[in-house]
Formats: C-alpha cells, structure tokens, sequence
C-alpha cells in the first residue's frame, strides 16, 4: 500500500516537474490558501511537539533527534517559497522511508539476531523474569492471611498465622510478633499502633511496592520470607535462584549449580543446562551458515528449489496460455452475452486463494471428493499424496485460481491493439494462426511480458496455495525437517523456522534475504531480456 | 495530481490539495514515528517507572485499569464477574475481544514492551512458550487450589510453579449413537465388533468414525487408544511435570501401537479411514451412518440437533493400561509486566475462582468447569458429567515448547501406517522417534 502512495505521488511529482512554472507566475497565496495552509501545518506541528515531548520524557534521543528535524523539514519546505517539487515530492518520501526502507532494514538486522521464542527481549527482562519464576512457595507452607501497613514511608506486611499469632515484618526486617490493636471478626489482626493500615485503594495506589515486599520469616534467609500477590493472602516464598549481579550468574539454591551468561543469550551451567528464558543478541552469520551447513536441509534443498522454480514457471505459462486463450475467445465482436461469461470467468478470482486451497482439497479427497466420486464415477486417485499428482493437483488448482487474472489483463492488452494491423494482415492473406503468432502475440507481449515477470516472483513466494492444499506433503524421506514434495523455497522457509521447537525470527529472516536475492536475480536478467520486445514497437 | 494541471492560474483549490495532502501525510508519517519509536522506548520507561515506584511508596495517583485479552465467545461470560469486580474494589477491567488464534504471538510480542494486557485467557499448553519467553507471572493458589479439578491444577503447573486460574476442562470421549449400538463397550475390540455387527446389519454405513487430517493424521484423537497400549508423548519427570529429555514414544507400546494401526487402517480392518476428515466424519455421524464416533464436546450440540441419539461413554482400551486422553485446560494468565499485578491477581484468584464466573463461562462455553462446585452443578447433565469423568483420568496436554517438535512427525506417521503398506511398522515409529529427538535437540 505504502509503495503504490509513494510511487504514484514520486510518478505525478517528476511527470509535473518539467512543467514546472517559472517563478514570477507563481502568484501571492490566496487568504483562504493562507489559512489552510496555517491550519494544516498547525495540526501536524500540534502532533509533532506532543510525540517530541513524549519521546524526550523518556530519553529516547535518537529518535528525539529524528523526528525534531522531520518537523523541522515539514515546516521548511511548506514555508518557504518556491520549491513545489519538494511540496510534492516530501509525503511520498516519507511514506517510503518509512513503510519500506525501514521495514526492510529492520529484517535485516533480525537476519543477525537471534530473535525468536526464547530469545524475545532484552537481557534485564530475561533476569526479571528467571527471578521472578524460581520465587516458589514452600512446599507444605501455610496460607497467612495478611494487611499492609505503612509507618515512615515503609510497607510493611502484618500476618496471622492459623493459630492466630500475629507478627509485623518488613523487607529486611525478620518477622517478630506483636499484639494488634484491631482484629477483624474472623481474628485477623488488621492494624498495629503506630502503624496505618493501607485500604485496598492504597494497596492499588502501590501496587508494584506492595507486591515487593519480602520479610525474611528467620535469620536464616533460605527458611524464605513472607510476600504477598493479592494485598490479602501472604505465602512463603524462597527463591529457587538467586541471582548475583556482581558475577552475573544465577544459583541454584538446591543443587548448587551456577548458571552463567554462555554468549548465545542465554544462562546456561557447565553441564549444558539452560535456563528458559533467554534474551535477543547479535550472532553475525550464523542464521546464514546454518541455511548453507545443516545437513537437514542440504539434501532437500535443491528439490526444493528445482519444484520452486517448475512451479513459478508452469503456473505463469498454463495460466497465461489459458487466460489469453479464453481473452481472445470472448474478445470476438460477435460473441453474445459475453459479458455474463465475463463475469463468470472472472469468478475464481474474486475468491480468497486460503479458502480456494481449502475447499480443492476437499474436493480431491480420493474416496468423498467431488472430482473422484462425481466426475470419475468413483475411481480412487490419491490426488494429493502421491508426489507426482501432488504436483499435477498444485498446478491444476493454482491455474484454476490464476487465469482470471490473465484473462484481465489479456483482454485489456488485446482491446488496445491496433485495428489496422489486423485488417491489412488479413488484406496480405494472412490466416488466423499467423496474424496471432505474428503480430498479436508480439505485440501483446510487449504489455504483458512485465506482468508476467511479477506473476513469476508472485507464484515464486506462492504461500497460499502450498499450505492449504498439500501443506507441503507427501513428505521426503532422509530429513528430519517437515518438507515434501509439494514445497516450495518461502514454505520450506516457514516449516523450517517455524517448525522446530519454537519460532525463529532471525533464521527466517536470513532465509528471506537469501530467498530475496534469488527473486531479484532473475527478475533483472528477466527485464533486461524483455528490453529486447520493445524494439518491435 | 489532476488538480494542479488544471488549476493554471487559480491557486487556491491546488494549495488547498497540496498542504491536505501534505497535513495528512505529515501527521500520519509522525504517527507512525511516534509508534514506531514507543515500541522500543516503552520497555525502558516502564522499567524506570516501575523502578521508581518500588524505590518508594509514594502514590503514583493512576486509576487502575485491568485490560484483559479474551475472545469474542468469553467475552460475554466475563461481563457480570468484571461489573462485580468493579463495584466492590472500583477497579474496572476492559475486556478486549481479540482473534483467539492471534492471543499467544501477540502477547509474546507485545508484553516485553509493556503494551500487552495485564491477563490473558486461554488453554494451558501455551504456557511453555509464555514462560520461554518470560511473559506470565506465577499464580498462588494457596488453598483455594482444593477447589479445583486436580488435573486442571497440574496442567497449569509448570517447572513447579502454577501459572493460572484454571476455569474448563476439555478432552475427547467415545459419543455413541444409542439407537445404533445400544450396549457400552470396555476395549476397543469390542468396541470395532460392535460397530462391524453394526455395519453387517445394516443399521450403519462404517463401524467407527475418528476425523483424520489429510495432511497430518489425527495424534490427538489416537492418543487414548496409545497410551492404553503403555506409550505417551514425554514421561514425567522428578517435578511432577513432562520431562522433554524422556520421550515416551519410544517404548516397545508405541511400536505396538504402530503395528496397529496398521492393522485398523486402509488396507486393514478399515476400522479408520484415511480419507475421512473430521467434517466428514462429523457428517456422516450426524446422519446415522455409524454408531461410534471418537471427538469432543464440540461436536455434541450438531450430533443432538441431528437426531442422534446420544450417550458419551468411556474411552476404550487397546491395551492393558487405561486409555488416557489428552486434557487440555483453558485459564486466565497473568502479565509478568503488568504494572497492575495486585489488582490483577486479586481479581484473578479471588473474583474469577467464583462459583458464579465459572458457571457463567460453562453457560457460554459448555466445556466442564474446573471449579468442582461448578462442575458438580454442570454434572446434572449426563453428556456433561461423562466428559468430566474422562478428563479426570485423562493426562494434561504436555505444555513444553518441545512438544511443537512432536506433531509433524508423529501425525505423518501414523498417517503413513492407517494408508497401510509399510513393511515394519515398528521400524517405520522408531523412524519417527529419532526424528523427534533429533529435532528436539535442534
């Protein structure tokens, strides 16, 4: 969406600037030109000072820094005089600065990342959270029933326990026994002198303090201490780890074990033991190493490309062949009612190819689906486990869904071509074969040949279709990956990041750029091939 | 861009397009900034704020708010416990409707920024991954942890800490068309010779009816019938919990279950059908064309309306050990970055673990509560009660993130053995185990 907005403004602003004006003729702004113009840029610089003020109260400089000089462009180019190229040019530059450049940028910084489950956010919050999960209850401890109080700017945790002693203690402080001064009807003690008991809104007012608090129940610290998650019930907690900040490691406090930082994001003990959590770092080539080494995928992967490629190019060819076919059928003059079969014709397109995949699947079922059952009176064909018609039934169904488009877009390029073209081939005595082979083809192919080019990198990353229909199957033998027969590179891609023991953002990110840099070669040795069709016009 | 040629001379309307265009632009190209830049800016503010309030207890004045994560078909159940949670503590909570299927990616994204909602409800095999990432904050129970199903419990404990409130409990069970088969069966013997009788009488068109997908089999379905052979999916270990270093197919039952299912499928018995998808296994169900069909309480509302008369009786066994299936529990999860944490555990553990919240979710939901107060009242209804008694005895789905590596495999398979041809089914399990283990060590 972004790159049509910022082509077409990019297309209207260089088309317009050579006729651009001369700058005597551009006239003083109108008042009400004036005033649009103030309110306009008021309301984006209104929006621009409140995101600034916001990024500044959280020390985001360098994006400070970046969206100041945005503003201050914005403003520079509407303000001054002159310039209209920039005026046109400035919202379509920013929508693909955006919405492309840094898109594209930000994969490939994940391309060198480990990012994936596991590896989901900074180290602190992978800490943050190991702490937070070894803090377990003790095993067979008692529920106290518990109130915050407050003395000094302190919270502390009051608690009776099931045989109704109530103790006081506070972080650092070791529970010590004291004698309420106000018991609630089921004898629990809800206030000490000299202390403020905190009412549920306070407690909410706290929240983040209350739940910090931890009184150590004895001298001993691994007896636990008192915390409570509600403001109401305390438990005893003793953490299964504990983390020394100074050595950056995490102890177990049972065994003994010590789980230190082992580079790959993650704390891990000597033994090879890993803590779940873990944390995003940089790896360099790895995700690009483990595409090119893993034996896993270097046997499949050159099947895989091959069917890649058969399948872009057949799915292009026999959904070209048929559309054009069918175009030039219904292109006749004298053809009645063609704009119904146009409609018709059109139809498979107007569906979603995730449904379309879902349904043929249905219907190539060998023993229920329509295609066995009705129109081969009940033959029992394995339409989509056997490798080969697996293949067949892909192509099949991917033309069913691609030759509406093909259909389109022959019929408008057939619709432009010259009449007389036509009319003096046939004078010359030419028969229909070779007027279609000699001059409308050619002809034809000098519009459509860039369409098709895209319809090849489209079917190239042909996602849909694949995953719903076959998922891939029937399945190769000799690679513990899910990849079969039916795979193309973009879904062998998915099974392969996303098919192991969790997600892994920065392998399919690298396998994207790889999978980009297949798509873009060709693509240029295309175009520059198709140069060639237009030195007929 | 017709504008401008056109207007030559007359500048106002071309000005007026122009900074449009432009003031548009403009204001969305800072937005986008702006949340561009808040993703990854947020995650330090909130810490920094967090750390400032636990520095010191002064108010920070926020009126809280729970925002918790639900799908469009809880949403309405939740409605009554939140506007009782709001009169009683003056905290509102916002029930945000979202894609059920997009609730797990999401909050793993999102909460490490401190976007994400402070709970989330949904079943308790995600939570391998949520814990993976650090995402959900442990729950304490205490003793409200007796009034729960104890296999709802344990299947949201995990590496020995509990990570939610448990409120329905939800497996498969045998629904048996009574006017078909009139007589329970114990094995699964009995139970293929019950429903070929069926079938050579005439009263039904397939002896036994199980969905399988096209693609993948159906692990989840066989699984009773598997684990009453002596295999499961990981053993567990010291903790209680599954242990992802002993994978449990690869036992001389699983081998067993393998030969099996050959024997079963296509070119066996024809007890299962490759070919037989769940839809079409549901359908032909629904029409009276088999007596048994081996699903979930899901497809129990269309089998009624379809005028099947019908009773849900135990699972069957292969084996000598009990047929065990897989019990998936759904609950409500806790933030490990919300901000809200004690208004959010006190409305989880105190106001969601209600005999009403969780009757209102059965009302909606039809899944057996796991408040046994709750599920003692849902148990009037017999269908209801039979599920309940199955998933008592059933085995909690493993919630490990290594349990992701197992289904490909496991489901190619078992698919490959009920298509039938294979030379040594045991042969061919073995296959598939060291695949799993090999894809597990990654």
């Amino acid at each position: 969406m972004s790159g049509v907005s910022a082509t077409g403004t990019l297309g209207t602003a260089s088309s317009q600037s050579p006729a651009k004006k001369p700058k005597k003729r551009q006239a003083p702004d109108s008042v009400l030109g004036t005033l649009m113009k103030i309110v306009l840029l008021g309301i984006v610089d209104a929006i621009a000072v409140y995101v600034l003020i916001q990024l500044a109260s959280k020390h985001e400089w360098l994006i400070f820094g970046i969206s100041l000089a945005v503003t201050l462009l914005i403003n520079w180019i509407y303000l001054r005089r002159g310039g209209l190229p920039a005026k046109y040019l400035a919202p379509g530059v920013f929508f693909l600065l955006i919405f492309q450049v840094f898109v594209m940028l930000y994969s490939t910084y994940i391309a060198f990342t480990n990012y994936g489950d596991g590896h989901n956010s900074s180290k602190e919050d992978a800490i943050t959270a190991i702490q937070l999960a070894a803090q377990e209850r003790v095993p067979n401890s008692p529920q106290y029933a518990a109130t915050v109080l407050e003395k000094s700017g302190t919270l502390y945790l009051l608690v009776t326990e099931p045989d109704g002693k109530a103790k006081l203690g506070t972080t650092g402080e070791v529970l010590q026994e004291v004698t309420p001064s106000t018991k609630s009807s089921t004898g629990q003690a809800t206030g000490v002198d000299g202390y403020r008991t905190l009412e549920f809104t306070d407690l909410l007012q706290n929240q983040q303090a209350v739940t910090a608090v931890k009184a150590p129940i004895s001298d001993n610290p691994a007896d636990g201490s008192l915390a409570t998650s509600d403001g109401s019930t305390a438990y005893v907690f003793a953490p299964k780890l504990k983390y020394d900040a100074a050595a950056d490691t995490f102890t177990d406090t049972t065994t003994g074990a010590v789980y230190s930082d082992n580079g790959k994001g993650a704390f891990a003990s000597a033994d090879g033991q890993q803590l779940s959590t873990g944390w995003k770092i940089d790896v360099g080539f790895a995700n690009f190493q483990r595409a090119f080494t893993d034996p896993n995928l270097s046997g499949p992967l050159w099947q895989v490309t091959l069917w890649t490629f058969a399948f872009a190019f057949l799915s292009v060819l026999t959904t070209f062949a048929l559309g054009l076919f069918l175009a030039i059928a219904f292109n006749r003059a004298d053809l009645r009612g063609k704009r119904i079969y146009r409609v018709l014709m059109i139809l498979p397109y107007a569906f979603p190819a995730f449904l379309s995949g879902l349904v043929w699947s249905g219907l190539l079922n060998p023993e229920f689906g329509f295609i066995n059952n009705a129109l081969l009176g009940g033959a029992d064909i394995p339409w989509l486990t056997d490798p080969w018609l697996a293949k067949f039934s892909v192509l099949l169904v991917n033309l069913w869904l691609g030759y509406p488009y093909m259909f389109l877009v022959c019929t408008g390029a057939l619709q432009s071509l010259p009449e007389e073209v036509d009319e003096a081939a046939r004078m010359d005595g030419a028969s229909a074969w070779r007027i279609f082979r000699s001059i409308k083809l050619p002809l034809l192919l000098v519009s459509v040949a860039p369409l098709l080019i895209s319809s090849f990198a489209f079917n190239f990353n042909n996602f849909n279709v694949i995953y719903m229909l076959t998922g891939g199957g029937p399945r190769f033998d000799g690679t513990t990956y899910d990849i079969g027969a039916t795979d193309i590179l973009i879904t062998m891609v998915y099974k392969v990041a996303f098919g192991g023991t969790g997600r892994d953002y920065g392998l399919a990110s690298a396998l994207a750029i790889i999978i980009f840099i297949i798509v873009a070669v060709i693509s240029t040795i295309s175009f520059n091939k198709t140069k060639a069709l237009e030195e007929i016009n | 861009m017709k504008v401008r040629s056109e207007a030559s001379n007359k500048s106002v309307t071309r000005r007026a397009f122009a900074i449009g265009s432009l003031g548009t632009a403009a204001a969305a190209a800072l937005a986008a900034c702006g949340g561009g830049s808040s993703s990854t800016s947020s995650s330090s503010a909130s810490s920094a704020a967090s750390s400032a309030a636990s520095s010191s207890a002064a108010p920070t004045g926020a009126a809280a708010t729970l925002t918790l994560w639900t799908d469009a078909e809880r949403s309405p159940a939740l409605k009554d416990i939140a506007a009782k949670f709001k009169a009683d503590k003056g905290i509102e909570v916002k029930l945000v409707v979202k894609d059920f299927a997009s609730v797990r990616d999401d909050f793993i994204t999102q909460a490490p920024t401190g976007k994400g909602p402070d709970i989330i409800v949904g079943p308790h095999d995600w939570l391998g991954k949520l814990v993976q990432n650090g995402v959900v904050a442990p729950v304490q129970l205490g003793d409200k942890a007796s009034l729960f199903n104890p296999v709802a419990v344990k299947a949201f404990t995990y590496e020995g800490q509990v990570y939610g409130l448990p409120y329905a409990v939800e497996n498969i069970g045998l629904l048996r068309n009574k006017k078909i088969i009139p007589e329970a069966a114990k094995t699964f013997e009995e139970v293929v010779a019950a429903g070929k009788k069926a079938v050579s009488a005439g009263s039904a068109k397939y002896p036994f009816l199980v969905g399988l997908d096209p693609k993948q089999g159906d692990p989840y379905h066989l699984y009773p019938l598997q684990t009453s052979l002596g295999s499961v999916v990981f053993e567990t270990g010291a903790d209680g919990g599954y242990d992802a270093s002993k994978l449990g197919l690869d036992t001389p039952g699983g081998a067993e279950f393998a030969k099996k299912l050959q024997e079963w499928g296509d070119k066996g018995s024809k007890v299962f059908n490759s070919n037989i998808t769940a839809n079409i296994a549901k359908e032909k169900f629904n029409k009276g064309e088999s007596g048994y069909f081996l699903s979930g309480p899901w497809n129990v509302p269309d089998a009624v309306k379809g005028g099947v008369d019908l009773v849900v009786d135990p699972l069957p066994t292969a084996g000598d050990k009990p047929a065990q299936p897989f019990v998936g529990v759904n609950g409500f999860m806790i933030s490990a970055k919300s901000t809200n944490a004690l208004a959010a555990n006190e409305f989880v553990v105190n106001y969601l673990s209600l005999a009403e919240a969780q009757d209102s979710l059965f009302k909606q939901g039809g899944r057996p509560p796991a408040l046994l107060e709750s599920f003692e009242k849902a148990s009037a209804d017999p269908i209801i009660k039979a599920f309940g008694d199955i998933g008592t005895n059933g085995l909690p789905m493993p919630a490990i993130p290594q349990m992701d590596a197992v289904w490909a495999d496991w489901g190619a398979t078992e698919l490959k053995l009920i298509k039938g041809g294979v030379a040594d089914p045991a042969a061919e399990w073995k296959k598939m185990v060291s695949n799993v283990q090999a894809k597990i060590k990654g």
